[in-house]
């Protein structure tokens, strides 16, 4: 018999509630408010009193409100139909939802269970199958959606029966799968599975190998993300996070993108469901938005669910990933969840950590990043979860919790600078500070010679070593004056200010230059090394600038042209005539 | 006071022993009380925000001095709401609601405060200008309808008579004050260019002065953005919501969470100042019924400190931020151009605005940084060379014809102005803008170079 309870307190959205029987940590219940169902979580418990966190808006609850409890923690529906679709943190369906305003205790089904989708089964009667073995397929638009063992079943299972080819409702059995022991489980084409825990039915986890191209220039060429690799971005407001994360998701060679918008504004989220359905994704042709899920669980929407909302959007990457596809899932910002957890924390008085975040908050980040990765699944096939979140750190200052712990997670850190912002300067990825640790890994750096071109990661430090040593230039020279250090400094600030403007700067909002193919960030970075590479003849400093300045305009101009077009050969030859007028013969 | 001389009506329930007093709540054994409902504590209102068994606190709002432990204790049963009509154009009210200025209470329909949001996928994206006339907005940092964005402003800097400006030249259909902890001049200020305008039907004012408990302020964005509810949704308006000064509010919240024993995070706000400011604000909505609600507000600094937790938590927020800077060269205020930004404007310049205005707006400010620099050099002493000398002038020049808060002109004007600075100051590739732009707009006469 399901256990049942009574609230006994309330403080905003922390309820007690006295219970009658077993509860588990992490059960959902249900408090019954008049004709309202409220959701909430279970996240202490101390003898018969559970603690447990409302989803919704307490106002009006009182003393005696009856709960009744689930037996099961937070759990997503998973099975064909969630792409394009906009879920809130607990995914809900946004769209099924009534009027304008959200309203307190409606909840919408994630998925259409009377969906019919054409079936094509991949096993046989008597076939031994595990846990996320593929039974069959349907076209998710698209995708080849793989029906699939569920996950939590163990061990081999033997294929009782298996429905034929055709059309079948989602929620009808398609198969049925007896166990070692005899016991029998039907299986339909929609599963359940708790957000707070990885699905672990692949074979195993490997080193990321390979890199996942987003088109954006200061990613791809200079800290490139891998495969199945993790990365963050944080930053002052105002700086660019979400523009950076939107363009990584327009552009990124990925099958399936999961944009998790947590707490953050509600007008971006907006901003993609109506970019979405107009632009085309460059691979398939298709429409964004057919290969895109959003959660979303803006600032203004209750606290606890954002908390839930990433590990929602990792669970449904998960599941993606077990049909062998590349997923792109993005968080912004991972720094509102944390607060929630901090929100929640203080509210049951817990021993505060540094700046009032929970004790155990390293630990929360580290558990959640490592749920990325690249897999592979035990028929051969591999997929991935490339993850990539931002972190809004407080007062812009690196030295806080959220970020710290975030850096020990993530191994790409892409940090955006104020002061690069400020001088318009986009994206303002600080080129010194930030890192990719994949470029450190060997199956990395073979791969992009491989692939790229030889001596690659060779060039590629070079444009770095440039880079800091235009800093150092221009340092010297605020110190010393213009005409206070040898002309050379000059030059060498101006070659990383080439670098800067036509590899590192790069225009979100032009249909061209927002997303650059690798064989073009090619192409423009030995243009650009060529470039730094020349030696050209200045009759004083002041001849510098206006040399850097002009190659620079046609340069930018080059940027905004479709590659290779006739415009781009013109400004090229254009670019070739100045750098001629002052080489060294 | 006002919320004072409150009867009790007979169903509603009446306590006269308190438990516990703090400075700021009271605790009562009680039954059946629901959570945020309202009460009168002595008459003066009140709110639940815990209960423990029967053991229910108190938040009161004007706070307890005086308070005895047999004090009259009503509850209401019901959260804060407000009485939302037509009637309530012209009128000025406090944070309860309750008339200010000598009329009439307001007849109309009784609605909850702190309603529910708007579900994301019923929100339109923003596209609609909103046209204020001075440049340092209209020109590089654009406002649109649905927005929210705040003023960051020392405060000794004129905030108000730039919100007073922007109001009345905003074309909105209603425009709804909420003053927190404003003083006294102020009110009457805003008072008076209302009337002057004679705008006053399209204005409605919720109020709370320094002469008002601080606490009563955490009502007064609820109050003003419930009301805008009820034109943007029912009437579809095009609501302007004024909030001025929103530090102040949070300073209030501090007030409550520390004697709530909350363990308070950076400078001393609340861990959950994030979520409480953006409930405010993500109440700015453009609907598909072509009703808005836009928020401006007002995050007074100290000592221009941005990292400060409030314009920091505010910052992560609003959609862009506009700063008001005195700049010494002409001595003016200016909308400073580097640190402002309006986040939406990219979904109407160049569209709903002259093509080259996205171009013209950024060449301004890169030259303007420009001039920056060259000031940097000069003020170390080091030489200036002739292009650092041109920007240094180009910058004064900027700042007054464009940058300064007293301009009022047309944007099509501003994009012409900026052109013939350009031409006066500078070659074509200083300049660096798409050729079709330059062939089409480079003054004729003062071509240079
Ligand atoms: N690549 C870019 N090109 C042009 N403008 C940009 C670019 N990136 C950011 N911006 C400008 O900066 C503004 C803020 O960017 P964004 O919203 O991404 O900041 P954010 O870091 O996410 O801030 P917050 O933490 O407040 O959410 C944008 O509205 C846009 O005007
Ligand atoms: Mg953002």
């Amino acid at each position: 018999m399901a256990t049942h309870g009574k609230v006994t307190g309330i403080v905003a959205n922390l309820v007690t509630v006295q219970v009658d029987g077993p509860v588990g940590q992490n059960e959902i219940c249900y408090i019954t408010l008049g004709s309202e169902k409220l959701m909430a979580e279970v996240i202490k418990i101390t003898a018969d009193r559970a603690f447990v966190q409302v989803f919704e808006s307490t106002r009006g609850l009182t003393v005696g409100c009856p709960a009744e409890f689930t037996g099961h923690m937070l759990e997503v529906q998973l099975g064909p139909g969630m792409l394009s679709r906009k879920y809130d943190g607990l995914q809900n369906n946004l769209e099924a939802m009534e009027g304008v305003y959200l309203r307190r205790g409606q909840y919408t089904a994630p998925l259409d269970i009377e969906a019919s989708w054409d079936f094509i089964p991949l096993v046989k009667v008597g076939d031994l199958v595990r846990a996320a073995d593929w039974i069959g397929e349907v076209d998710e638009g698209w995708v080849k959606h793989k029906v699939m063992v569920p996950f939590d079943l163990e061990g081999k299972l033997t294929v009782v029966s298996v429905v034929s080819a055709g059309s079948h409702k989602a929620g009808d059995t398609v198969a049925v799968l007896k166990a070692a022991d005899g016991s029998e489980t039907s299986v339909s084409m929609v599963m359940r599975w708790p957000v707070k825990v990885e699905v672990r039915a692949f074979a195993e986890k490997v080193r990321p190998f390979k890199i996942l191209e987003t088109g954006v220039r200061s990613i791809d060429t200079l800290n490139p993300i891998a495969e199945g690799g993790t990365g963050f971005i944080p930053g002052p407001f105002g700086c660019g996070k979400t523009v950076l994360q939107h363009a990584i998701s327009k552009q990124a060679e990925a099958d399936i993108i999961i944009i998790v918008a947590c707490g953050e504004r509600a007008n971006e989220v907006v901003e993609i469901f109506t970019e979405f359905p107009e632009l085309d994704d460059p691979r398939t042709g298709r429409k964004l938005m057919e290969r895109t899920i959003i959660i979303c669980n803006t600032s203004n929407m209750p606290v606890a669910a954002r908390e839930a909302s990433v590990y929602t959007g990792m669970t449904i990457a998960e599941y993606y990933r077990m049909m062998g596809l590349k997923v792109l899932l993005l968080a912004d910002s991972t720094s509102r969840w944390a607060q929630a957890l901090r929100e929640m924390a203080n509210r049951m008085e817990e021993l505060p950590g540094p700046d009032a975040f929970p004790m155990d908050l390293p630990a929360i980040i580290s558990n959640f990043y490592s749920r990325a990765g690249f897999v592979k699944l035990h028929n051969g096939k591999s997929g991935s979860i490339t993850f990539v979140g931002t972190v809004s750190p407080a007062g812009g200052n690196l030295k806080e919790p959220v970020t710290e712990s975030t850096k020990k997670a993530a191994r790409c850190f892409y940090a955006l600078a104020q002061s690069r912002a400020d001088s318009k300067r986009y994206p303002a990825i600080d080129p010194i500070d930030s890192y990719s640790k994949y470029l450190e890994y060997p199956e990395v750096t073979g791969y992009l010679d491989a692939n790229i071109e030889d001596g690659w990661v060779a060039k590629v430090m070079r444009l770095k070593d440039i880079l800091l040593r235009g800093k150092e230039a221009r340092d010297q020279i605020n110190i010393l004056g213009d005409d206070g250090v040898p002309l050379e400094y000059h030059v060498n600030f101006y070659r990383s200010e080439v670098i800067d403007f036509i590899i590192l700067q790069q225009d979100a909002f032009d249909k061209v230059d927002a997303s650059t193919p690798i064989r073009r960030q090619q192409y423009m970075v030995n243009r650009v090394l060529g470039i730094c590479d020349e030696k050209l003849s200045f009759v004083g400093f002041e001849q510098v600038p206006t040399l850097f300045k002009k190659l620079i305009n046609i340069l930018r101009q080059m940027n905004y042209q479709e590659f290779n077009s006739d415009q781009f050969r013109s400004l090229e030859s254009e670019l070739d005539r100045e750098i001629a007028a002052r080489r060294v013969s | 006071m006002s919320g004072q001389g409150f009867k009790p009506k007979a169903f509603q329930k009446v306590y006269t022993r308190i438990d516990n007093i703090t400075k700021a709540t009271c605790t009562i054994t009680a039954q059946g009380i629901s959570n945020e409902e309202m009460a009168y504590v002595d008459g003066r209102p009140a709110q639940v925000v815990k209960i423990n068994g029967e053991k229910v606190t108190l938040q009161v709002f004007p706070g307890t001095q005086g308070i005895a432990t047999n004090a009259e204790v009503v509850f209401t049963g019901k959260p804060p709401s407000v009485k939302v009509s037509e009637e309530m154009r012209g009128r000025f009210f406090d944070a309860y609601g309750l008339p200010i200025d000598g009329g009439p209470a307001v007849e109309g329909e009784e609605r909850e405060i702190g309603g529910p949001s708007a579900n994301p996928v019923r929100r339109k994206q923003p596209s609609e200008l909103i046209a204020t006339g001075i440049a340092g907005i209209d020109l590089n940092n654009t406002l649109v309808t649905g927005q929210k964005i705040p003023f960051f402003a020392d405060p000794d800097q004129p905030f108000n008579q730039v919100m007073a400006d922007v109001a009345l030249r905003a074309k909105a259909d209603v425009i709804i004050l909420g003053g927190m902890g404003m003083s006294n001049d102020d009110y009457l200020y805003f008072k008076t260019v209302f009337e002057n305008a004679g705008a006053l039907n399209r204005i409605i004012s919720f109020m709370n002065t320094t002469e008002n408990p601080p606490v009563e302020r955490l009502l007064v964005p609820d109050m003003c953005l419930t009301t805008a509810e009820y034109f943007a949704v029912d009437k579809n308006a095009k609501v302007l919501v004024l909030l001025t000064d929103m530090t102040l509010f949070a300073d209030a919240l501090a007030i409550v969470s520390n004697r709530m024993d909350q363990i308070p995070s950076k400078d001393s706000m609340p861990g959950s100042l994030y979520s409480d400011l953006a409930k405010i604000y993500e109440k700015a909505v453009q609907l598909p019924s072509g009703g808005s609600i836009t928020i401006v507000a007002v995050t007074t600094l100290s000592g221009g400190d941005i990292t400060h937790a409030i314009p920091d938590n505010t910052g992560y927020i609003t959609e862009g931020q506009l700063y008001l800077r005195r700049d010494t060269d002409i001595s003016k205020v200016i909308i400073d151009p580097f640190r402002s930004l309006s986040r939406l404007k990219m979904l109407v310049i160049g569209k709903k605005t002259r093509k080259d205005h996205p171009q013209v707006m950024n060449a301004c400010i890169r030259l303007y940084a420009d001039a920056a620099n060259a000031r940097t050099k000069l003020d170390n002493g080091f030489d200036l060379t002739d292009y650092d000398r041109r920007c240094l002038d180009f910058a004064r020049e900027y700042s007054r014809s464009l940058l300064a808060i007293d301009v009022n002109i047309e944007i099509e004007k501003m994009l012409d102005t900026a052109w013939s600075l350009f031409g006066a100051h500078f070659t074509k590739e200083e300049v660096a803008i798409k050729q079709e732009f330059v062939d089409k707009h480079w003054p004729k006469i003062a071509e240079k170079a």
